[in-house]
């Protein structure tokens, strides 16, 4: 915690963890995305985001998020006709989804590419959120830090290559917390890598070359 | 470095150093945050800017939330004021007009400084702008306030809570007059342990104070609220100006804060299930927004 948690952020209102919170959720999809056309979004809504999602503009907050706009953004407010001019269809479900936080959110997503992905995650308090699954895998980040994904083939030897790269590379790189999730033994696999500081520009380039790693993103500390 | 884990140590630092809480702060997360004193007074000064934009945003006649049940409190209040400043006088009703601008701001999805939270917006910038615009004191001097400020916020989020949904809103509007009161304190030339008295006197003096929210909407009572909170932080800064000082020091004030949110039934935690938002109106006005379901 610093200074600035407390006095601070600048927000589009009226709610840390029901505004500021989705919009943040909505950008970890805005990084998966990568820049890529949006066809639709199907968006869960459990608990408390699901009760009071329009009063919070909470429908709003996670589209703007996922279309790449900040906590800060006054286009907030007008985040739904925004996706619509550009071609984004979106629907918000309700649905109890067991055993997560009270505001939680699941955002689908499908491109115009054919992919699709899924991030779910809950807004926790004070516009901080803690993402709990990336297309099917656990994992657990909370955006405080910056945050490496490496989405990677479960072998022997991938981890080792990209804390070797970071270290040797980059000496003043440190990880505060790495997390491993895989689908199966042999399967997809991904690896949550928070640092601290600021990434040095090259390293998750540089990452994505490693043998054996299907891609690779920065979660930016927001 | 600091660890913000009492308010005792905030001062005793300060008192060593010989240096105001704010440049104590100031320096210390400088060091923390590996940046430059300047890059992070200059990132405080931005705070500030967006505040008094919130205000102005905030007080127009024809805003209004986003539910439609709020609207307009600003707008009334700054005219209020500026027939002669009612009661409370020019200043106080002035300030009180500024804290339910940036709370209205907020209702209706725009830009706020969370202070520390978005439900508690308007009480930092209705004390600090107040004492700019109204009492003549340098922007600078406010926006080393705003280090005091955070400070002790940083202390009551570490020792007890921030947040409605944990603490009740003791730990909203309760921390923001907590920290605008030291921030008024140190404005006014006091001591650092006069701030810890005066956060001492705001905390103890909102010690209970549930989160109810009408429809789970940051709106009622929370822009009243942030008024009543704005008044706390002006008078137990008063308070501890005039050397009355806290018998309970802050520290057991905040401990006591988290004791209490811990017993506090969940239905009085950020869940619209108890207090206004359950009264008849409280649930009436819930359905007429989110309708039966």
């Amino acid at each position: 915690m610093n200074i600035f948690d407390i006095i601070g952020p600048v927000m589009i209102g009226p709610s840390s963890s029901h505004t500021a919170g989705a919009v943040r959720l909505g950008r970890v999809a805005n990084k998966l995305i990568d820049g890529r056309e949006v066809r639709r979004v199907e968006i869960t809504l459990s608990g408390s985001f699901a009760q009071t999602y329009k009063g919070h503009g909470t429908d709003r907050a996670l589209l703007a998020g996922i279309m790449g706009y900040h906590s800060y953004s006054p286009e907030i407010r007008d985040a739904l006709s925004i996706a619509r001019e550009r071609g984004i269809d979106y629907v918000f479900l309700k649905e109890d989804l067991k055993g997560a936080h009270p505001n939680t959110a699941r955002i689908h997503f499908f491109l115009r590419d054919g992919e699709e992905g899924v991030v779910q995650g809950a807004s926790v308090g004070g516009g901080n959120i803690l993402v709990s699954l990336i297309n099917g895998m656990h994992v657990a980040f909370t955006g405080e830090n910056n945050t490496i994904l490496v989405m990677h083939r479960d072998k022997p030897g991938v981890i080792a290559a990209v804390t070797h790269l970071m270290h040797f590379e980059y000496a003043d790189l440190n990880i505060s917390n790495f997390h491993l999730s895989r689908e199966r033994k042999g399967g997809d696999a991904i690896m949550t890598i928070e640092i601290d500081g600021l990434p040095p520009e090259g390293l998750v380039p540089a990452i994505r070359e490693i043998p054996d790693v299907t891609n690779a993103i920065l979660i930016r500390r927001v | 470095m600091l660890k913000y884990e009492s308010i005792a140590e905030l001062v005793r630092a300060a008192q060593e150093r010989g240096v105001r809480i704010s440049e104590l702060v100031l320096a210390d997360q400088a060091e923390a945050m590996e940046s430059d004193p300047l890059a992070l007074y200059e990132k405080m000064e931005l705070d500030l800017m967006v505040m008094v934009d919130s205000v102005k945003a905030g007080r127009q006649r024809d805003q209004k939330s986003m539910s439609g049940l709020t609207g307009g409190e600003g707008w009334r209040m700054t005219a209020y004021a500026e027939q002669g400043g009612g009661l409370c006088g020019p200043l106080m009703s002035r300030a009180i007009a500024r804290a339910l601008s940036v709370a209205g701001c907020n209702a209706s999805m725009g830009r706020i400084v969370a202070a520390p939270t978005a439900g508690s917006c308007g009480i930092l910038p209705g004390c600090l702008i107040s004492m700019m615009e109204d009492r003549g004191l340098p922007e600078r001097d406010v926006v080393m306030a705003m280090f005091t400020a955070g400070a002790f916020g940083m202390v009551i989020a570490n020792r007890a809570s921030i947040s409605g949904a944990q603490g009740g809103c003791q730990a909203e509007c309760g921390s923001a007059a907590a920290m605008a009161a030291a921030a008024l304190v140190e404005l006014m030339g006091g001591s650092p342990a006069q701030c810890a008295d005066a956060c001492a006197i705001a905390i103890a003096n909102q010690l209970g104070l549930v989160c109810d929210p009408v429809a789970g909407l940051v709106e009622i009572p929370c822009i009243k609220r942030n008024v009543s909170g704005l008044m706390i932080a002006f008078s137990s800064a008063d308070l501890a100006l005039a050397g009355i000082g806290a018998r309970i020091p802050a520290d057991e004030c905040l401990d006591a804060m988290r004791q209490v949110g811990d017993t506090m039934s969940e239905a009085l935690r950020e869940t619209a299930k108890g207090g206004l938002a359950a009264t008849p109106t409280g649930v009436r006005l819930q359905k007429q927004v989110f309708g039966s379901d």
